[in-house]
């Protein structure tokens, strides 16, 4: 496994103007994966990633490419190539030579050059589009070219920031399908970074959540969503419940005034935990064969589902159910083992 | 007031206000017609001024004074200009509001105290022997007088297009393999040539019309303003409407034309722009 | 962009002659104000300016008024073109500009020949049994010259400010109850504060220190500030020390007369926010 880490970030820090941006962050990207940081403005992802593309040198720590410490190489030394979140086109050039820009200052011959831009522009979807000028594209096709004139380059690693934030949402749910089969086809890793949490889930192999500068999570989409490792996570990954609760033993958990059995283990009896339950695992039955009962106080309809929020011993549950019940109404709630999830309780 | 009549009343407003303006100088350009040298019948038709305006040896060696040094100080400003914003902006803030500051001094003080004090310090210059015999005052304290008040019109013209640049283009340049000087001479002097080039013309047209300046600094040289003056201190000189008529037709023409190749390249902007979003849907 | 630390003496060549024939020549002025044609140290320069203190009036008071004209007359100017259609509006701007390009030497001489006591004015006045009026060597005509000349200078600030009000900004005061004249002074004005401002200094500061406009419109009897100057460096009455305190005493007026439009536009600036 150890071999094939191509970037690894050992105890990064990163202050500016004395505020630490990134504190001790350490992390390895796999070659070839498809991996994400996520989290809220100001977390330390764009931060992360401009490190790796040595636009920011940390204040300590070492960023090792391929096991090689480059933490000195300067950004146009470095085996790396960035999406910038605005483009960064330059607008003096038309699309053929801004792709062609990196191969021309390697001092690639003239005659390979065209048949790689093209092939690339081909690749992209931007097949006869090479001499039109940058300001006569759409966001959508200047993201294209933007993606053409680093993988041209053909660099192991391709950084980027935030790509598809400027766009509307139908061209960017069609990117994001685009940059996964792409990141496919080059057979390359993608280090991606976005706040979107449906954008990270839908592309990863590696979800990275990322908060105050430190990483809250690295795992797989899956695990991400279903095992939350903190309250952070789990408020930020989708809608949840999260509520207090006791852990009487393995595989028993008590909250909401009844014991649940689950599938979680490991904690010391009668350790307070906190359970986190999705909305949509919640099932609504009838109050008297319910494991818990709640008032419902509104009723959403949200066009697959109706949202709910439910009073349930002073805390309000949101439930995703495809029936919808009155508000006023009593009724009754069933989770699965499977569905419960527990968290050691954490300050936040 | 109705809609129509406070629409009538702008109209004709506008309409006095530019024939306040412009019937100066048409009246000018009626009486470089004129036979006579009366300034208030029109005797019958003439292009005599014109004549013996372009064969006027001091309005043409004044006017080729002024081409070159217009140009050549213009140059001289740009660069020195140039690489003074490139300077400036990697200072820090306070030196930056120093410099700039003190770069305003000539564009708010009244031209007629930085013609002096330049004066002044040639003054000064010419009492330490500098200059020799003839004196200091002629080619080099026009030229640098003109330099010195041309080039904070560069600064402030680049400098805001160079705060402008999307930061990320100098970056992307870096991460594609460029080293910094690349980055600077392929990425970000083509971003700022415009502005650069915007700046040579007006050092260009400032230095032409330069009066008040080159007045403490010409010694006894003449540039074209300085002669227009000589002129009219003599009265009667219909030779004055004429040149009135043959600038006002210049500067018209450069004005028509650099506007006509800006629409133009704007329409075909628009065109391309328009065909692209249309790909982009049909997609 | 690059905050390299090399580059920054990409800014050396100039702040040298910055240094040279910015900052020195000025307190060579001051030097020179200061001192006697011995070079000996001595207020009798600013102290001697007293007895010109009728001149320094009369160039306040034609630039204050050549301001004011100036003002009445671009504001309607300014906000008329701001409504106009965005192509119009690019010509008219064009109209507007066209006579600055004109050397103002030029522009000034045509109005000479027009006042004249048997120019175009005078003679298209008589053909209604009016005057001769005399129009030239007065200072009504200094005002019209510095008017004329300046005028763009006012209207340009003033127009780039009202573009940026936005016609549902007028809207909404009409809504709210305002008239017109509500509108112009509880909307217009305050908006187009900094406008004003940049417009009086681009007018007041050449108008006061002219010496050209009031030589060829204003004859002998309208000495200004600017004339007053000149002579003492290029004139008959030659004398450095002197014109140097006068050059002083005209830069105090202009940074008092700066100082107070620019406080003028930051208290506008604070109620628009």
């Amino acid at each position: 496994m150890n071999e094939n880490i191509i970037i690894s970030l050992k105890d990064i820090v990163v202050d500016f103007d004395g505020q630490k941006v990134l504190d001790g962050l350490s992390l390895d990207i796999h070659d070839k994966e498809f991996v994400t940081f996520l989290g809220p403005s100001g977390c330390g992802k764009t931060t992360t990633l401009r490190v790796i593309a040595g636009f920011i040198t940390p204040k300590s720590g070492n960023v090792f490419f391929d096991g090689k410490d480059i933490a000195d190489l300067p950004p146009y030394k470095r085996p790396v190539n960035t999406v910038f979140q605005k483009y960064a086109l330059f607008p003096h050039l038309n699309v053929f030579e801004n792709v062609a820009f990196g191969l021309r200052l390697k001092k690639t011959p003239e005659n390979e050059i065209r048949p790689k831009v093209l092939e690339m522009l081909e690749i992209v979807g931007l097949k006869g589009f090479e001499r039109r000028s940058i300001h006569q594209l759409s966001g959508g096709q200047q993201q294209r070219v933007a993606i053409a004139r680093s993988l041209v380059n053909q660099p192991r690693v391709l950084l980027l920031d935030e790509p598809l934030g400027a766009l509307d949402l139908k061209l960017r749910k069609e990117m994001q399908l685009e940059l996964k089969r792409l990141q496919r086809e080059m057979n390359i890793t993608f280090v991606y970074v976005t706040h979107d949490q449906e954008e990270a889930l839908t592309m990863s192999d590696t979800v990275v959540v990322m908060s105050g500068g430190n990483i809250q999570q690295i795992g797989s989409p899956q695990d991400i969503y279903n095992e939350p490792r903190n309250a952070f996570v789990a408020r930020f990954i989708g809608d949840s419940n999260i509520v207090d609760g006791v852990m009487i033993k393995d595989f028993l958990v008590n909250f909401g005034g009844h014991d649940f059995t689950c599938v979680d283990r490991g904690f010391k009896p009668n350790e307070p935990v906190q359970v986190v339950i999705r909305p949509e695992d919640v099932q609504i039955v009838p109050p008297s064969v319910g494991m818990l009962t709640g008032l419902v106080r509104e009723v959403i309809f949200k066009g697959v589902h109706f949202e709910m929020h439910v009073d349930v011993e002073g805390y309000e549950w949101l439930i995703h159910s495809t029936q919808a019940s009155q508000p006023g109404e009593l009724i009754g709630m069933n989770i699965g083992p499977d569905e419960i999830h527990i968290m050691a309780r954490t300050e936040v | 007031m109705n809609k129509k009549q406070s629409v009538i009343l702008q109209r004709t407003y506008i309409v006095l206000v530019f024939c306040f303006m412009y019937l100066p100088i048409a009246v000018m350009i009626a009486f470089s017609f004129n036979e006579s040298k009366s300034r208030a019948n029109f005797t019958g038709f003439t292009l005599g001024w014109y004549k013996s305006l372009f064969h006027n040896e001091m309005i043409l060696s004044a006017l080729g004074l002024s081409l070159v040094l217009a140009l050549v100080s213009s140059v001289l400003a740009t660069v020195l200009g140039t690489l003074a914003t490139i300077g400036i902006h990697s200072m820090s803030r306070r030196a930056q509001l120093v410099v700039n500051n003190i770069s305003y001094v000539p564009v708010v003080n009244p031209e007629i105290i930085t013609g002096v004090s330049l004066m002044l310090l040639f003054v000064m210059a010419q009492n330490f022997g500098l200059g020799g015999g003839n004196g200091l005052f002629g080619w080099p304290t026009l030229l640098i007088a003109h330099i010195t008040f041309n080039v904070p019109y560069v600064i402030f013209n680049v400098g805001p297009k160079l705060r402008q640049l999307d930061p990320s283009l100098y970056n992307a340049a870096l991460d594609l393999g460029c080293t910094p000087r690349q980055a600077f001479f392929k990425v970000i002097m083509p971003q700022l040539s415009p502005a650069i080039l915007s700046a040579f013309l007006i050092c260009l047209t400032y230095s032409i019309d330069d009066f008040m300046i080159s007045y403490f600094n010409s010694g006894t040289m003449q540039t074209l303003p300085i002669a227009i003056y000589s002129m009219t201190r003599k009265k009667v000189s219909p030779e004055i409407n004429a040149l009135s008529a043959v600038m006002f037709c210049v500067i018209l023409a450069i004005i028509l034309i650099s506007n006509a190749a800006d629409s133009r390249a704007y329409r075909k902007n628009q065109k391309e722009i328009r065909k692209a979003m249309q790909e982009e849907g049909a997609r | 962009m690059h905050k390299s630390k090399a580059s920054r003496w990409l800014a050396g060549p100039y702040l040298l002659w910055m240094a040279a024939f910015i900052v020195v020549p000025l307190f060579i002025v001051i030097w020179y104000a200061m001192t006697n044609a011995d070079g000996r140290f001595t207020l009798e320069n600013l102290t001697q300016i007293g007895r010109y203190s009728s001149v320094f009036a009369r160039s306040l008071i034609l630039a204050a008024v050549s301001t004011v004209v100036c003002l009445v007359l671009a504001f309607p100017v300014g906000y008329f073109l701001s409504r106009l259609r965005a192509n119009k509006q690019h010509i008219m701007l064009m109209l507007v500009m066209l006579p600055m390009w004109m050397n103002f030497l030029l522009r000034t001489y045509a109005w000479m020949t027009l006042l004249e006591k048997n120019g175009l004015i005078n003679k298209f006045l008589g053909l209604f049994g009016l005057g001769p009026f005399q129009m030239i060597n007065t200072s009504g005509a200094v005002v019209l010259g510095m008017v004329y000349n300046y005028l763009p200078f006012m209207i340009l600030p003033i127009y780039t400010a009202m573009t940026k009000i936005d016609d549902s900004i007028i809207e909404a005061a009409q809504d709210l109850g305002c008239n017109v004249w509500q509108i112009l002074w509880r909307v217009l004005v305050p908006l187009s504060g900094p406008g004003i401002a940049t417009g009086i200094t681009q007018v007041f500061v050449p108008s006061v220190s002219t010496f050209i406009i009031s030589r060829m419109l204003g004859g002998g009897s309208n000495l200004l500030i600017g004339d007053l100057i000149e002579l003492q460096f290029l004139g008959n009455s030659y004398n450095l020390n002197l014109g140097s305190a006068m050059s002083l005493v005209l830069m105090v007026i202009v940074l008092l007369c700066m100082s107070f439009t620019s406080s003028f536009d930051e208290s506008e600036m604070e109620g628009v926010v």
